[in-house]
């Protein structure tokens, strides 16, 4: 049997009833979460196997465009590792990423928005990390949009990832932000995170190393995910 | 043991349009993935009593989430997790039906495991979620649940939350409710 999962610090996570996020008010739990040892139902997962990927999975700006096409934006390339909470690399962990076109448009039945679909963007790309627990891909930067949320709500450009590790119990689904957005300390969603910290571990910096000359820009966005063994129940119930 | 270092990232929630990266096809997206994962869980091979487990996440005023995506995990009929080469992958994937909210597994009935009665894990992100909810369903009539150490932790009044109720054979149903009276029991493992 695998070692435990360190539990979560819930503090560091978004709060889960944030009344400045409306959505979170009738959708957060109000009793307290049952705290419980992880067992194997936690400590396992499903595993993903390349053969599972197509070679346009990781290119958002080819994977849904008509032969030759491309979608229209800024192009930049999206890179990383997968960790874990002991910095240790996470191979074969699955991201699924979604986003808006260029102009902050959804491609979904349910989005309302009225900047126009790009007829050669779909939004959605995947890919398993490497060996060493690294990423990449290439996309159309997202643009920044309204929501029905507050009287002026806007999201910052963002990236949604759904990352699998070796085990169900380290599930997480976040967003990635891009350096320097103004709208990142307006957002009701981002708020929703207390500590300004965390924000920051959400948001790319501009990685020049990783840049394509005269192609592409590049940002660097890390995720780190549960790590194993290093806390035990008993202690956790004692308040460690 | 080495000293923890980093910190866990963040979770943000899933949005309504968590279907354009988890389940494409199902929103229209098509030609990109050739099927959207952990739509199929079970395949002829595969050993075990068929099941089909149905259910819908309900909010604090009783409306159904049609936005929901809906993850579960669990072992074979054995009691086994992740034996893939049984022909059975042990995970699921559903989107919530868009109009009514409804969710459906076709799987097979999880052998009791090492720590307890047999049941699946559920997890749940939506639009208004910020972290993704953890729960389990167990299986009414199961004479292991008086001694399943996590049931153990729930108080009695509301373990009923956790077991799914029989509507025919093979058939389980499986409400969710995120807030109010009925308010299922969600895990922090």
């Amino acid at each position: 049997m695998a070692d435990p999962l360190s539990p979560r610090d819930r503090d560091w996570h978004p709060a889960p009833f944030f009344p400045d996020y409306k959505s979170s008010i009738y959708r957060s739990p109000q009793k307290p979460l049952v705290i419980a040892p992880t067992s194997e139902s936690e400590e396992s997962g499903p595993v993903f196997g390349h053969n599972m990927l197509g070679p346009l999975d990781n290119d958002l700006i080819r994977n849904f465009a008509a032969p030759g096409e491309m979608a229209i934006g800024p192009r930049p390339i999206v890179h990383g590792r997968v960790l874990d909470e002991n910095a240790r690399p996470v191979p074969g962990a699955l991201i699924e990423v979604w986003q808006a076109n260029a102009g902050g448009r959804y491609r979904h039945a349910k989005e309302g928005y009225l900047a126009p679909l790009d007829p050669n963007f779909g939004g959605c790309g995947r890919m398993i990390t490497d060996e060493n627990g690294h990423y990449r891909f290439m996309t159309i930067k997202p643009g920044p949009y309204p929501w029905p949320n507050g009287p002026n709500d806007w999201r910052p450009a963002h990236i949604h990832f759904s990352v699998f590790g070796h085990s169900f119990g380290q599930r997480l689904i976040t967003q990635m932000y891009f350096e320097g957005d103004p709208l990142i300390p307006l957002c009701p969603i981002v708020r929703s995170i207390a500590d300004a910290a965390a924000v920051d571990q959400l948001t790319a910096p501009l990685d020049m190393d990783v840049t394509a000359p005269m192609d592409a820009l590049a940002h660097r966005f890390d995720i780190v995910l549960r790590g194993r063994g290093s806390t035990l129940f008993e202690n956790r119930l004692e308040g460690n | 043991m080495p000293t923890k270092r980093l910190k866990e990232s963040p979770s943000q929630t899933a949005g309504p349009y968590v279907h354009i990266g988890c389940t494409p096809n199902f929103t229209g997206i098509t030609g990109v993935y050739e099927t959207d994962t952990g739509s199929v869980m079970r395949t002829d091979a595969m050993q075990g009593e068929q099941i089909t487990i149905t259910g819908t996440v309900f909010d604090g005023q009783g409306a159904p989430l049609t936005d929901a995506l809906v993850e579960v995990w669990q072992a074979d009929a054995a009691g086994r997790f992740g034996q893939d080469n049984s022909g059975f992958s042990g995970w699921g994937r559903c989107p919530a039906d868009q109009s009514t909210g409804a969710w459906r597994f076709d799987t097979i009935r999880p052998g009791a495991t090492g720590g307890g009665a047999g049941h699946v894990t559920f997890w749940i992100v939506a639009r208004g979620i910020n972290l993704g909810l953890h729960t389990r369903m167990y299986f009414p009539g199961d004479p292991l649940l008086a001694s399943d150490p996590w049931l153990a932790l729930v108080e009695e009044t509301r373990r009923g939350t956790l077991i799914a109720q029989q509507t025919g054979e093979g058939q389980f149903l499986f409400d969710i409710h995120l807030q109010g009276p009925h308010e299922t029991v969600f895990f922090d493992a």
